[in-house]
């Protein structure tokens, strides 16, 4: 099946570009950034806070089968601009990975799609690469043998 | 009696992932390792070791200390690693665009 998320991670950058069309207006697709009870769904995390303006913060957990919690991340929005732009800081919590930078723009194609483009910036080319190369790093919350099939593909 | 270890088993435990995590970018002893956790540490040793056995960690001897560090070698290369990552926003943006094409604005 051919997804519909693109990823660019050019050679030496620091950064990485992910873009994605949806079938949504772009109010909605903004929306579901927004309200803490659709983030935590399709995030698959739990939302301790999310304050939806400029200097507000967000926090997000998320814990394994056991309870036991196994990711922690947090940040800062610097610009929130309904319906087309978040800029927020994005921190691990008990990792060494600095914090990364992440500039979210939403665009309407149609009055039905929109498009998302998600622009992550870290610290370093080499940070990213140590990112990249740790899927699980992103999908702590992700069952094991999904994860499995994942890496096995590759 | 060293089993080989499998990789995915490795990482099928969420305190190894947390250890991968941390001596991603510096390598560091076992101690200070252990002192990230609540776990006893006996306990992270244990995790060590599978982790040394898979080759996930590497050791390296300095002085009278003991250092882990990711191998390298063992994880693949940045652009083998771009696919997962799409498919782990893919399932995302996937479930976002389920979520919201059945939302009902709030009363």
């Amino acid at each position: 099946m051919e997804y519909k998320t693109q990823v660019r991670a050019g050679e030496g950058q620091q950064d990485i570009l992910i873009t994605r069309v949806f079938e949504l207006p772009v109010e909605l697709l903004f929306k579901a950034h927004t309200e803490a009870d659709i983030v935590a769904q399709w995030m698959n995390t739990k939302v301790l806070q999310l304050e939806n303006k400029r200097h507000g913060s967000w926090q997000y957990e998320t814990s394994d089968p056991q309870g036991n919690v196994v990711f922690r991340a947090n940040g800062v929005f610097h610009e929130f601009e309904p319906p087309a732009k978040i800029t927020r800081t994005f921190e691990m919590e008990n990792t060494p990975f600095p914090v990364q930078l992440e500039f979210l723009t939403f665009t309407a194609l149609t009055d039905e799609t929109s498009q998302l483009d998600m622009q992550i910036i870290f610290k370093s080319a080499a940070f990213r690469d140590q990112m990249l190369k740790m899927p699980f790093a992103y999908g702590l919350n992700m069952a094991h043998n999904k994860l499995e099939a994942l890496l096995r593909k590759n | 009696m060293n089993l080989r270890r499998d990789v995915f088993q490795a990482i099928a435990d969420p305190t190894r992932r947390s250890i991968l995590l941390l001596v991603a970018t510096h390598s560091m002893t076992a101690g200070a390792i252990a002192a990230n956790f609540d776990t006893a540490r006996p306990t992270v040793s244990k995790h060590l070791q599978i982790l040394t056995e898979c080759e996930l960690l590497k050791q390296e001897q300095s002085g009278r200390e003991v250092y882990y560090h990711i191998n390298a070698k063992k994880m693949k290369e940045v652009a083998d690693f771009i696919e997962p990552f799409r498919k782990i926003w893919d399932d995302r943006f996937n479930k976002l665009e389920a979520i919201m094409k059945n939302y009902k604005p709030k009363k």
